[in-house]
């Protein structure tokens, strides 16, 4: 949470939020050093998970260089230096948020390295599909390029960001599938009920966006309240805002309740 | 699940709001001078798919605002999206 405020804490705690897991990610601008990606780290690893404490909530994070800024191989590797460094703190659940943005040759390199680094240290792997026009040619270049990787158990991987038209493609290629809500771009809340009313609940869980954009991190209890307007059932609220998410987090050994 | 009538009861309001958004919008664009711009075909190319009989609407305007080419670009022209394919 690193681009919203201590209040923002505060408002999820108040809606029931237990633990929170942050990617590693875009700052709105691009880092000017590995250098930066080394303060971030320690802020991801070190300072979030106090402030979060503060409110009683459990913060863990993902560990990358973010696709945006993964199109100048040489920068990118650098970064990714860094990671061993950090990969056994606390927090740490795995290798996230990595995948393309502009589906360029370079970011799927590096997107396969990452892949690598999660699995030479067996952890979970969070996946960013990139944004509109690009999502769904990008979601099948990360499918083919996760599909070369014989060892990597696909369990252990969740895409995030589908919609309504790459989600049946995550699902029935065995991956997690999360729906990210937004007001505007990706899913609405309404949205996202629909995709759980059409391919079901397993396997698939909803996110807040809390960037540095247009975004609500209280999307998830709003989407809840939705669903029981809708008329869902409060086992199926419960089992993709918590059951499902505990279900896949803990597959990392530090996810801990 | 609720029936069509609880829902048309709860969003059919929400739904006819943003329907008269979209229409105000295109004519606004309308009453605005400038070239022509390939998003507003994309826009318009998209209005169709929602007279059709069929439950993935939203699928079928998701892939039409979509980069259907599958080969990987060499670099990248810029980091955002603009919501439709431009190049």
């Amino acid at each position: 949470m690193v681009s919203r405020t201590t209040d923002d804490y505060e408002k999820l705690a108040l809606a029931g939020c237990e633990a929170l897991c942050e990617p590693a990610f875009w700052a709105g601008f691009d880092r000017s050093s590995a250098a930066g990606f080394y303060d971030y780290f320690r802020q991801l690893t070190e300072y979030e998970p106090k402030r979060a404490a503060r409110y009683g909530i459990k913060h863990f994070c993902w560990l990358c260089i973010n696709p945006k800024e993964a199109d100048d191989p040489g920068f990118a590797r650098e970064v990714m230096a860094l990671i061993p460094e950090f990969i056994n703190r606390e927090n740490v659940l795995g290798i996230g948020e990595i995948g393309l943005n502009k589906n360029t040759r370079s970011e799927l390199k590096i997107f396969e390295e990452h892949v690598q680094i999660a699995l030479d240290y067996d952890l979970p792997v969070l996946i960013h599909t990139p944004h509109l026009e690009d999502k769904l040619k990008g979601t099948k270049l990360i499918l083919d390029s996760l599909a070369s990787f014989s060892k990597l158990d696909r369990s252990k991987v969740i895409i995030d960001h589908v919609e309504e038209h790459t989600v049946a493609h995550v699902l029935n290629a065995g991956y997690w599938a999360g729906m990210t809500l937004y007001p505007e771009s990706k899913c609405t809340p309404s949205r996202a009920i629909d995709i759980l009313e059409v391919y079901g609940s397993e396997n698939i869980w909803m996110n807040s966006a809390c960037d540095w954009g247009v975004s609500d991190p209280m999307a998830v209890p709003k989407c809840a309240l939705e669903m029981k307007r809708r008329k869902h059932s409060p086992e199926l609220i419960r089992k993709v805002t918590f059951d499902n998410p505990e279900k896949f987090l803990s597959q990392s050994p530090r996810f801990k309740l | 699940m609720l029936s069509k009538k609880e829902l048309l009861d709860m969003q059919f309001i929400d739904a006819r709001a943003r329907l008269i958004d979209l229409a105000a919008f295109l004519d606004r664009l309308e009453r605005h001078e400038g070239a022509d711009d390939v998003r507003l075909r994309y826009l318009k190319d998209a209005l169709p798919i929602l007279q059709e009989n069929r439950a993935d609407r939203a699928k079928a305007v998701l892939e039409k605002f979509s980069d259907h080419s599958v080969e990987l670009s060499e670099t990248a022209p810029f980091q955002g999206a603009s919501g439709a394919p431009i190049s």
